[in-house]
């Protein structure tokens, strides 16, 4: 894992870079070339985070580059800028300021449409170089003249203008892009990162602004590919329009996948392979303009049989011949829950509000309409502090639409929602999870492709950092009172000893103890709980009862569940739904003995 | 001051585009709603539809069978493609599908270049077609009217296949829940692939009747796509209404850009691609929770 070697990744990168110079010249790869594919290699980086790690494809990185690339070559050619390295920061901090605006419109939608959406300004950029800005940016000509850099140190003048000094000035980049990018990935903020690409719904409902976050990643793409541009004017003493075209994105993205996405080094690995074929197949094959052919098969066999990319494949080949893989663990049944008294979580970084008397929750007039179908009308509800309250009905009565009102996942027709007395209506889910009140889901929401306790993590820091911060380069293990939340959270759900195994790997029970974990770790103080029981072995619904018995010490829940027993044995108070109305409340006691619940259940017969 | 005849005729050239691009656009509308795969070869396909008709119009000197020609052939790559890798990457994530379909864009564009060249082709107008019509207030090229004609008629026949017949039916049954469709023990593999023909088959008869307007070459998909893209955006994701809406919209905005100066027309075109997305997220005619 990242966690242990902190600084073994960085010297290695370091020891490559330096090795580089004197081994790739004997495998037929020119200066320049080398010097290409650091530029590419850069440029990906920034595209990683946004791809590999954020899971956000954009097919139009080719504006950003461009854009940094021509604002540092026009700052040099033709306003005399007098520093490369001040163009070149110039050209980055204008390409993320760009990134951030096209970024705002980008992000208004995720997926297929975000692709879209990016090849659509990737063109729009190209059309602007090319027409109303060609003024600025020579148009089709692009800017001749990009000057060497050359760094003063006072006593004397380094020159990067040879073909290896340039690779030492562009290596010095690449390397201070790595360090960087690696600190990034770390942060939690690369936590927060990882779990939006591999389950956005529950980042958001864990408490993570997930459309800050997002935005953040796309501003870093940004400045990794204006910065790159900017270096690639420098390298070629000329900067070209065509680094804004749809085959630059697409270069890009392609060099990417073949070297391996979220690994940070695929881009570098990906360009190498790229160019080196091409040089390969153009000069020593003289397969002229074919080669493009041969890498786009090579390409398509690559997505279709080596999905993680070339450093994807060797990881799996490394762990096949030193077979490192773990032998299969026996089955080690978790930790039965047994009756305790829990270690306490830390102290919530929230827990300012002023002790608060009334109903902790409260539904007014509670409406949803969906066109012509009423599902819910005119719902009032309240929950006291401390309760346990068990919400039934039968299917189709409602349940799953008041629930996912209450938790702020769909906005009501019409009525209020107050929590804590504030005005909860409409408000967005991450804030409302900030505010101590979150869900467990009926369907399993985890980020599937992480361990256990990183699933925590991920839910604790939002309960630790807030909704949105940009601690971009703290290490994730300096996170204050991160770990006692995380561990208490594991003791809590019984999962300590299966903190490290992969959520991939876990059982069916496990994975539903780490859902209620996931909100727990959030510190709420009311927890609504969708079907915790669902799908549940016996044993496992015991075990499920007193744990939920364990948690409601200083929390208020409020659970959904088809469970009768489980819920006449749990709660307090009990409020059924039928038809979209509130047909009963009160103890189990009295709910049992209500003629109206037991002909909605049984259709009448018993109340006959 | 407005130019009022020429404005007229590029209010007319706008509708024309925009015709054809509702036509492709609803090529890669039915084929994302129904599998659930954005198809980036799809700009490869209208290039596809072009070159196979061209190179069936040099046998024969024939419009129509260019055209037959051009359409059947993209329809069996597109059969072919779903078959052979497609259908592989459904359960795959979205990044996937897109990086293949690209890769294979990609392909198709190098292998017509590797085969025919990067020289443009040009496929003449039937004769019956070639010259001007008076249209009272204006002439028009007769082609051109032609062709506004025939994309028209595509595009009805498109709406009864997909509104009126069985097998439209399933096909909007599985945009709506392609799983459904599975379970009431309907044959979805043989659908997919159906629609995956019928949708490459749009871009491909797009291609080849619109090659006595604008020459074909190995890279005229990849504008074509772009534009397409911002239609689909605008109009909604897996909406045929909505394809056919955006891409009039897209159409005049391109056309009468164009009049004032081409060099904004794709400035404007991403101006009105902003305004759907901050106003109606979702595109003027698609619903939400379709990503």
């Amino acid at each position: 894992m990242l966690k242990q070697r902190y600084f073994l990744v960085e010297a290695l990168t370091a020891a490559g870079l330096i090795a580089a110079p004197l081994l790739l010249p004997h495998l037929g790869f020119s200066p320049t070339t080398i010097n290409r594919i650091l530029v590419w290699g850069l440029f990906g980086i920034g595209f990683d985070i946004l791809f590999g790690f954020t899971g956000l494809l954009s097919f139009g990185q080719a504006a950003l580059y461009g854009t940094g690339g021509f604002v540092a070559a026009y700052l040099l050619t033709r306003l005399g800028f007098p520093s490369v390295i001040g163009a070149l920061l110039v050209g980055m901090v204008a390409a993320a300021v760009v990134g951030f605006l096209v970024g705002m419109i980008a992000l208004r939608r995720t997926g297929i449409y975000f692709a879209m959406i990016t090849v659509a300004i990737g063109e729009v950029f190209y059309f602007v170089e090319f027409n109303p800005l060609s003024e600025y940016t020579g148009g089709e000509n692009g800017l001749p003249g990009v000057p060497t850099p050359s760094l003063n140190l006072g006593f004397t003048t380094i020159n990067f203008d040879t073909d290896w000094t340039l690779y030492a000035f562009m290596a010095f980049w690449y390397f201070v892009g790595i360090v960087l990018a690696l600190r990034i990935v770390r942060s939690p903020v690369g936590a927060i990162l990882s779990a939006i690409r591999d389950n956005p719904v529950r980042a958001a409902a864990v408490g993570h602004n997930i459309h800050g976050y997002k935005l953040t990643a796309f501003v870093i793409a940004a400045a990794y590919a204006g910065f790159a541009g900017g270096l690639l004017g420098v390298l070629q003493a000329f900067m070209p329009p065509d680094a804004f075209t749809f085959e630059t994105s697409g270069q890009l993205v392609m060099q990417t996948a073949i070297g391996g996405a979220g690994t940070l080094f695929g881009p570098l690995v990906g360009a190498t392979v790229w160019l080196y074929l091409s040089d390969f197949l153009q000069t020593t094959l003289h397969l002229g303009a074919t080669w493009k052919l041969v890498l786009g098969v090579v390409f398509v066999f690559l997505v279709c049989f080596l999905r993680r990319g070339v450093i994807g494949g060797l990881r799996d080949l490394f762990a096949l011949i030193t077979r490192r893989r773990q032998p299969p663990r026996p089955e080690q049944p978790s930790e039965p829950i047994a009756v305790q008294q829990l270690a306490s979580l830390g102290p919530s970084r929230r827990r300012t509000e002023k002790p608060f008397t009334g109903a902790v929750l409260e539904a007014r007039g509670l409406t949803k309409k969906f066109d012509g179908l009423i599902a819910n009308k005119d719902i009032n509800f309240k929950v006291a502090q401390g309760e346990l309250r068990g919400i039934i009905g039968p299917n189709g009565a409602g349940k799953s639409t008041f629930f996912k009102m209450l938790t702020c996942e769909m906005r009501p027709t019409s009525g209020r929602i107050l929590f804590h007395g504030r005005d909860i209506t409409g408000m967005d889910v991450a804030r409302v999870c900030q505010l101590g009140l979150t869900k467990s889901y009926q369907v399993n929401q985890l980020f599937t492709r992480q361990t256990l306790r990183e699933n925590l993590i991920i839910a604790a820091l939002a309960e630790r950092r807030g909704t949105f911060s940009l601690d971009l380069l703290r290490r994730l293990d300096r996170v204050p009172g991160l770990d006692t939340q995380v561990e208490a959270t594991l003791a809590m759900v019984g999962l300590t000893a299966r903190a490290d195994v992969a959520v991939a790997e876990l059982a069916y029970g496990e994975k539903r103890r780490l859902e209620i974990g996931l909100a727990l770790a959030s510190s709420p103080s009311l927890l609504l709980l969708d079907e915790p029981l669902a799908g549940m072995s016996p044993r496992e619904r015991k075990e499920t009862v007193q744990l939920l018995r364990n948690i409601r010490r200083g929390r208020t829940l409020i659970v959904v569940e088809h469970d009768m027993d489980a819920v006449f044995a749990l709660a307090e108070r009990i409020t059924v739904l039928h038809e979209g109305v509130l047909l009963a409340e009160g103890t189990p006691a009295e709910i049992q003995r209500n003629g109206l619940v037991q002909e909605a259940y049984l259709g009448g017969v018993a109340a006959a | 001051m407005i130019n009022w005849p020429l404005f007229v005729s590029q209010l007319f050239n706008g509708l024309v585009l925009g015709a054809l691009l509702a036509l492709i656009s609803s090529g890669l509308t039915i084929i994302y709603g129904t599998l659930g795969v954005l198809n980036l070869a799809h700009g490869a396909m209208f290039m596809l539809g072009g070159y196979a008709g061209w190179l069936a119009y040099t046998y024969t000197n024939s419009f129509i069978i260019a055209v037959i020609a051009g359409s059947l052939f993209v329809m069996l790559v597109g059969v072919l493609m779903e078959r052979v890798i497609i259908r592989h990457f459904y359960s795959r994530p979205h990044e996937d599908q897109l990086l293949v379909t690209f890769g294979l864009g990609i392909v198709f564009v190098e292998t017509v270049r590797f085969f025919f060249g990067s020289l443009s082709k040009l496929v003449p107008a039937p004769p019956a077609l070639v010259g001007i019509t008076p249209l009272g207030f204006m002439f028009y090229p007769t082609y051109r009217l032609a062709l506004l004609g025939i994309v028209v008629v595509a595009l009805i026949i498109l709406y009864l296949v997909l509104y009126r017949t069985r097998i439209g039916m399933i096909v909007r049954a599985g945009i709506e829940d392609s799983g459904m469709v599975d379970a009431l023990g309907i044959d979805v593999y043989r659908v997919f692939m159906l629609v995956f023909g019928i949708g490459a088959m749009a871009a491909g008869f797009a291609g080849i009747i619109n090659a006595p307007v604008v020459s074909i070459a190995p890279d005229v998909g990849e504008a074509i796509l772009v534009q397409t893209f911002v239609v689909v955006v605008i109009g909604g994701v897996g909406s045929f209404p909505g394809a056919v809406l955006g891409g009039l919209i897209a159409g005049e905005i391109i056309s009468l850009t164009s009049m004032f100066n081409p060099g904004y027309s794709y400035v404007m075109l991403f101006v009105a691609m902003t305004l759907v997305l901050v106003l109606r997220p979702y595109g003027l005619l698609g619903t939400a929770g379709r990503e």
